[in-house]
């Protein structure tokens, strides 16, 4: 029995981002199903271990953990000496610029790329119709965010710097599945950033949280 | 870099700020994405004394919450305003301290942060030993809970509660009227947030541990302004949620920051 359990589900971006930070750190776990369309999610036992009644929520012994980013941040300091290092090594400069970008996907890129997910991808899911105008102005929004980006990469690999670290990662899910949309051209007419969503979702462990999705 | 004028150390000049140059501008996206044309006032002298500089204004919720960081660790700083109303934050040489255009900026040294809840962690772990403690104290696992509620206040409350102040408040300032349907629909989302946080400081007493953390920090700035505001009854409905506010608004350091106000 693996001593991590994630409650989620593999089509949900912040569980995604959850497994995503397993893989990379090479840890064993369990992910154990949240039946979302029953509503579990908004229930006992699950809201004991969330009480905004959203997946995904961790367990590691008896450390019970919600909200994607801020079990990414554990997982990446509790095993920072396992797989992947997912915060840059260095001084404490680097440290806060990393700060700064994990903000920057939580604050700046996520609430617009998440709705226009939602418009483009999830309401079909649930039966309902892409809202053209709001898609429209969300991505006018998102541009400017990736003119930023696109400046940004062109001084630095990674968002926060040489190495591929949780800022980077956090943005998966939703690029993922944006990419598979029409809103793709907004990154693929961004060298820099197209350069750099190519090199992140090659990742092996992202890869497999793909996989876990065909299953 | 520090300034020795005349053989000794001088605290930084008061900040004065003519209310003609004060402009609220929280990260909030259409708020801050409004300017103003009218003719900017000159910027107080400033000399460069402390090695932490912040540039944003006192009204700024943003702001605030990096310089009651900065006074709950007792540091030195010079606080740079920013000439909101003619639009400074949008232009160079700004925009090359925060390409997105908000405030606040930080600058420490050679280093430069935006985005505030970045920067008070940098300020938290950089001067661990100094002023008071803002994160638990323990291991990984104890953090971890820190994490949680630091997540919580940006993912779940500052969405809402930002959008409460914007429409209650700063609306105001820039001649617009508040909709009344908007905030209704924005408060019955917050009680569900405070519900939750009325069941959390039930067994805790405060958002994390029992200790006083940027997690409840973070919160000061909004919870400030709608506290003088009719939403005001969410909180004070709520015994441990209105326990929770008294504590963490009667601190010495946030009545440092709400002082600059009044200056």
């Amino acid at each position: 029995m693996a001593g991590i359990k994630v409650h989620g589900v593999p089509i949900s971006t912040t569980t995604m981002r959850v497994l995503a930070t397993l893989y990379e750190k090479g840890l064993d776990f369990e992910l154990v199903p949240v039946d979302m369309k029953g509503g579990a999610h908004k229930q006992e036992p699950l809201i004991s271990l969330n009480p905004f009644g959203q997946i995904p929520a961790l367990l590691d012994g008896d450390l019970t953990l919600f909200e994607s980013r801020a079990i990414t941040e554990y997982i990446a300091e509790e095993y920072s000496d396992k797989g992947e290092k997912l915060l840059c090594q260095g001084c404490k400069k680097l440290k806060a610029i990393t700060k700064v970008w994990l903000q920057v996907e939580g604050q700046q890129f996520d609430p617009i790329a998440s709705k226009l997910a939602y418009e483009r991808v999830f309401k079909g899911m649930l039966g309902m119709t892409t809202d053209p105008a709001a898609a429209e102005e969300l991505e006018a929004k998102l541009v400017k965010v990736l003119d930023i980006y696109e400046a940004r990469l062109s001084k630095s690999p990674f968002l926060a710097g040489d190495c591929f670290t949780l800022a980077d990662l956090h943005h998966l899910p939703i690029i993922y599945y944006l990419m598979g949309t029409e809103s793709k051209k907004l990154f693929e007419s961004r060298p820099k950033v197209s350069e750099w969503i190519k090199k992140i979702t090659a990742r092996p462990a992202w890869v497999k949280v793909l996989n876990l999705q065909k299953k | 870099m520090r300034t020795i004028l005349q053989g000794s150390l001088l605290p930084p000049p008061p900040i004065k700020l003519s209310h003609s140059s004060l402009l609220f501008s929280p990260s909030h996206s259409h708020y801050s994405n409004l300017k103003f044309t009218t003719k900017s006032s000159p910027s107080p002298p400033t000399i460069t004394m402390a090695s932490i500089k912040v540039h944003g204004v006192p009204m700024s919720t943003a702001t605030m919450r990096v310089l009651a960081a900065l006074y709950e660790k007792d540091l030195d700083f010079e606080l740079i305003p920013v000439d909101m109303r003619a639009g400074a934050h949008k232009q160079e040489p700004f925009v090359s301290l925060n390409p997105f255009g908000q405030i606040p900026a930080l600058q420490d040294g050679d280093l430069t942060l935006f985005e505030s809840r970045a920067i008070t962690e940098y300020i938290a772990d950089e001067y661990s030993e100094k002023g008071e403690k803002l994160m638990c104290p323990g291991c990984n696992k104890v953090k971890a809970i820190t994490k949680v509620w630091l997540n919580v206040e940006g993912q779940q409350f500052d969405p809402i509660a930002s959008k409460i102040a914007f429409e209650r408040i700063f609306k105001g300032m820039f001649g617009m009227t508040t909709d009344p349907a908007a905030v209704q629909e924005l408060e019955g989302k917050l009680v569900r947030v405070l519900d939750i946080y009325e069941a959390r400081l039930s067994k805790s007493e405060f958002l994390a541990c029992d200790c006083f953390t940027l997690a409840d920090l973070h919160h000061l700035p909004v919870i400030h302004y709608l506290m003088g505001t009719d939403s005001k009854t969410l909180f004070e409905s709520r015994p441990k949620v209105a326990e929770w506010v008294k504590k963490i608004t009667a601190r010495p350091a946030w009545a440092k920051v709400v002082d600059l106000q009044k200056q």
